[in-house]
């Protein structure tokens, strides 16, 4: 039981990855394409990159926490994914950095001279990132990865037909979902061309991502057998069911414009799918390796179960805060500043202020390094500590006072 | 005690070479080599980012206090001009940290496989510090106007806080590799894991942790007065140049010489935990009793040659008495030694930047307390356009020291590098790769501060008024 709360806490970062960093790869992948609709290229473009907002660190988060988490409760699966699938999770991270940076420099400075080849690296990335991962994904379920350092093959690990065909669906995925999403905010906002526009391309994408998982399912009977025997039977074939029909459910309430419920149900399809995957494959987590021999010890386990817990605490609220803001794009208590100026002037106390500067000097030097010991050290680092604080205070302070 | 190391050195060691965990015993990696680097080049790129993420909130989150007492609208408009450097650089951190949790699995799978139960902990929650800087940073930088003062101010105590727990955490686990704890080896891996106290109750954490946290001041605010520094021998001088110049500057003045005393603590830690590290840091080839330090010079022969000896300053510094015995790299068979001139040049240069920073720090100090004013000779300002990429040179060089004077081991003499590599094909081609694409991300990331300094101030000056209707709604509100 300890030995499996991990991997649902993975699964559940893997879903919420595929979905949340998923629509912003989509994003990225309709900058590559945005021609053919009734808006302008230039303004599908602008419209892809506005919709990421500021909120796809904390999506982007959430790979961190399926890495860490995996690598704390399963190490020996870890090291062994990580070294047999190096070149696709080596592609993957040189494209994490590429869009980042492209972000970064497209997102800050709106329509920059020279932009052009920026958004073209991004676009790029926006593709080569999660058909990595899917390929990632694919050699993991087609049993490619045994336990051990860089034990399977470097190359047909994840060059092979699953892999190929999961890496497509997480392309085509990541495409939908932002389709969907974009559609839903260029109504948000009144641009009747956009929503017309990514309405369609939600539709299409829609029939062809739904093709792909068909056809995996075919390239799994004859490339992957136990992955098919898993989701054609028990809580697998729910899984499956499940997001078929939550894909089915997304393309017609795209068709009748129902974008907000669309967005809920395509969540689903994905996070059933990952849950389907991981149904098929229990107990195995690697061919020759069970969740529970890949588990680490229980002290470790109750450590990452408590920190998990106690951080979702914080976290989930927090993500509520975010998501709640920026998808209604408004900010709490939406208007002007509060109360602006103190407008009586602040009376210094620089005097005090700095006899206590010197004081916290004094003694912290004299605790720290003549003392140097136990908790006089304890005491004489934080007195170095707070005489940075005020220190730093008075020099500023200061110099409002001499007039800058 | 020393002997007790040893002891235990070449009885774990033994352990881990005799007999292997399934699945992960040693392999040969002609490239080790390579693999070092590639993990040393992800740390050069990603720790001065990691400076500005644990102290430029602090700064912005100041300036922005110091509006609100004073009502001087030059702070907010800093603060709010900052805020946007400030997440830019978060973005470009986030990708930088992404890879180096990438490289734990891809260049040193054994060690995460063997020891990943231990120290994956302390990952796991800087994860989640991670998480909530990420929100609340953006929810920080997008609120300017469009929050009311305390909540936003609220979000910005949020990524300060988590800023430093994020470091506290990851630091955790460094000093985990470097004084490993709780844990059993058996086949090769850790077993009986307590990674609560393993990483937590680490007695040879603080330094590292203090140490760090000063360096992110010092390094953020000499990179930031550097900057104004240039502007300002250009003739930027209005209050608003002046201003910006100030707080960096007297943040990074005080912080720099507290470092030495910090630096000071740091170096006795090392003295009394590690030293084989403390006598590659001065090339000290044998064990001397009133061991002098040497100014320059190369070790070669188990001394150092043509340096500028200062008679039992080690003793002095190491253990506080200019008599004490020092322990010499001869203590350790060769093969357990770390690469001398690498650690003790990275040493002396840390230790040379620092102290010319703290002196920086304490002249202009002494002006500004003294006569009330900002330093005017023009040489002020050109040392401190050099203090800035100077201190960045000394925060590599301190992590050089510290991280290469751990070699050859891994997990300090537990695991050594040798036995972490992975046993993949290809390392060199990911060296380069990773290479150009860093290449890439600095190009982009200057040209990206050169716009930003492009920005006329009025653009932000005219929003820095109370936001209209308008500006909440539309596409830009997001």
């Amino acid at each position: 039981m300890l030995a499996e709360l991990p991997i649902v806490f993975v699964l559940i970062g893997i879903a919420a990855y595929t979905v949340l960093a998923g629509a912003d790869f989509g994003a990225g992948v309709w900058t590559l394409l945005p021609g053919g609709g009734k808006a302008g290229a230039a303004a599908t473009r602008a419209h892809a990159h506005h919709a990421m907002g500021p909120v796809w660190e904390a999506n982007h988060v959430w790979l961190i926490f399926v890495l860490v988490v995996t690598w704390t409760a399963y190490p020996v699966a870890f090291a062994s994914i990580t070294s047999t699938l190096v070149i696709p999770l080596f592609a993957a991270a040189v494209g994490i950095i590429l869009r980042g940076t492209a972000y970064a420099l497209r997102g800050t400075l709106d329509a920059a001279p020279g932009s052009r080849p920026v958004d073209d690296v991004f676009a790029l990335s926006s593709v080569l990132t999660p058909f990595a991962m899917g390929a990632v994904a694919g050699g993991i379920a087609s049993r490619r990865v045994p336990t051990g350092n860089a034990a399977g093959d470097l190359v047909t690990s994840w060059l092979n037909p699953t892999s190929i065909l999961v890496g497509v669906l997480a392309v085509a995925v990541s495409a939908y979902l932002a389709a969907v999403y974009l559609a839903a905010d260029a109504r948000r906002l009144g641009e009747q061309d956009l929503e017309h526009d990514f309405r369609t391309r939600a539709l299409v994408t829609g029939v062809v991502t739904g093709a792909i998982a068909i056809a995996g399912l075919f390239v799994a009977r004859a490339d992957a057998r136990p992955l098919w025997d898993g989701l054609t039977g028990g809580a697998g074939l729910v899984m499956a069911v499940v997001s078929a029909a939550a894909g089915l459910a997304t393309f017609l309430l795209v068709g009748r414009n129902r974008f907000d419920e669309a967005r809920a149900s395509a969540a689903l399809a994905v996070a059933a799918l990952v849950a389907g995957w991981a149904a098929a494959q229990r107990p195995y987590f690697l061919r020759d390796l069970t969740v529970k021999q890949a588990a680490a010890g229980r002290e470790t386990l109750a450590a990452v179960v408590i920190s998990v817990l106690a951080g979702a605490v914080i976290l989930l609220p927090s993500l509520f805060l975010l998501f709640r803001l920026f998808l209604r794009g408004q900010l709490a208590g939406d208007g002007p500043e509060g109360p602006d100026v103190p407008a009586a002037p602040v009376e210094h106390r620089s005097k005090a202020l700095g006899a206590f500067t010197v004081v916290c000097l004094v003694l912290g030097l004299v605790l720290t390094v003549v003392v140097g010991d136990g908790w006089a050290l304890l005491a004489g680092v934080v007195l170095l500590c707070a005489t940075a604080v005020s220190g730093s205070l008075l020099a500023v302070v200061s110099a409002e006072e001499s007039g800058g | 005690m020393i002997m007790h190391a040893i002891a235990h050195a070449v009885s774990s060691a033994g352990a881990l070479s005799a007999r292997h965990g399934p699945g992960f015993p040693p392999v040969d990696q002609d490239y080790l080599l390579q693999a070092r680097q590639m993990q040393a080049l992800s740390f050069v790129v990603h720790i001065p980012l990691v400076c500005f993420g644990i102290a430029f909130p602090v700064i912005i989150l100041f300036t922005q206090w110091r509006y609100l007492r004073t009502g001087d609208h030059v702070y907010r408009l800093l603060a709010k001009r900052w805020s946007k450097v400030m997440i830019a650089l978060l973005a470009v951190g986030v990708v930088t940290g992404t890879i180096l949790s990438f490289q734990f699995g891809l260049l040193w799978p054994a060690f995460t496989a063997s020891f990943g139960n231990v120290f994956g902990l302390g990952f796991a929650l800087e994860g989640f510090s991670f998480f909530m800087e990420a929100i609340f940073s953006a929810i920080y930088v997008y609120g300017w106007g469009r929050m009311a003062t305390l909540p936003h101010m609220l979000s910005g105590a949020v990524v300060c806080v988590t800023g430093m727990t994020g470091s506290f955490f990851v630091i955790s686990v460094n000093a985990w590799m470097n004084h490993p704890s709780g844990f059993t080896v058996r086949d090769g891996r850790a077993v009986q894991a307590e990674p609560w106290s393993a990483l937590f109750a680490n007695s040879y954490f603080w330094h590292e942790f203090v140490h760090m946290y000063f360096a992110a001041f010092v390094v953020a605010g000499f990179v930031i007065a550097g900057a104004y520094a240039w502007g300002f021998l250009r003739g930027r001088r209005d209050r608003y140049h002046r201003t910006a110049l100030v707080i960096a500057l007297s943040i990074a003045a005080v912080a720099a010489p507290l470092q030495v005393a910090i630096g000071d603590w740091a170096a006795r830690e090392v003295a009394d935990h590690q030293p084989v590290k403390l006598a590659a840091l001065e090339g000290l080839g044998r064990t001397t009793e009133g061991a002098p330090e040497h100014l320059g010079g190369w070790y070669t022969g188990g001394e150092v040659k043509y340096g500028i000896e200062v008679p039992k300053l080690l003793s002095l510094l190491a253990y506080h008495n200019p008599d004490a015995r020092v322990q010499g790299l001869e203590t350790v068979p060769p093969d357990g030694r770390p690469p001398v001139n690498v650690v003790r040049y990275a040493f002396q240069a840390m230790v040379g930047i620092g102290t010319l920073l703290a002196l920086i720090g304490v002249f202009y100090l002494y002006v500004r307390f003294r006569r009330r004013r900002l330093p005017e000779t023009p040489w002020f300002y050109r040392a401190l356009i050099v203090a800035g990429p100077l201190s960045v040179v000394a925060l590599e060089a301190g992590w050089t020291a510290t991280e290469v004077g751990r070699q050859p081991w891994v997990v300090y003499q537990v695991m050594r590098t040798g036995q972490a590599v992975t046993g993949a094909r290809g390392v060199p081609v990911g060296l380069w790769t990773l290479v150009v694409v860093y290449l890439a991300l600095a190009g982009a990331v200057a040209w990206l501060l050169y716009r930003f300094s492009r920005v006329p101030l009025e653009a932000d000056a005219r929003q820095a008024a109370p936001a209209g209707p308008q500006e909440g709604k539309g596409r830009h509100a997001r």
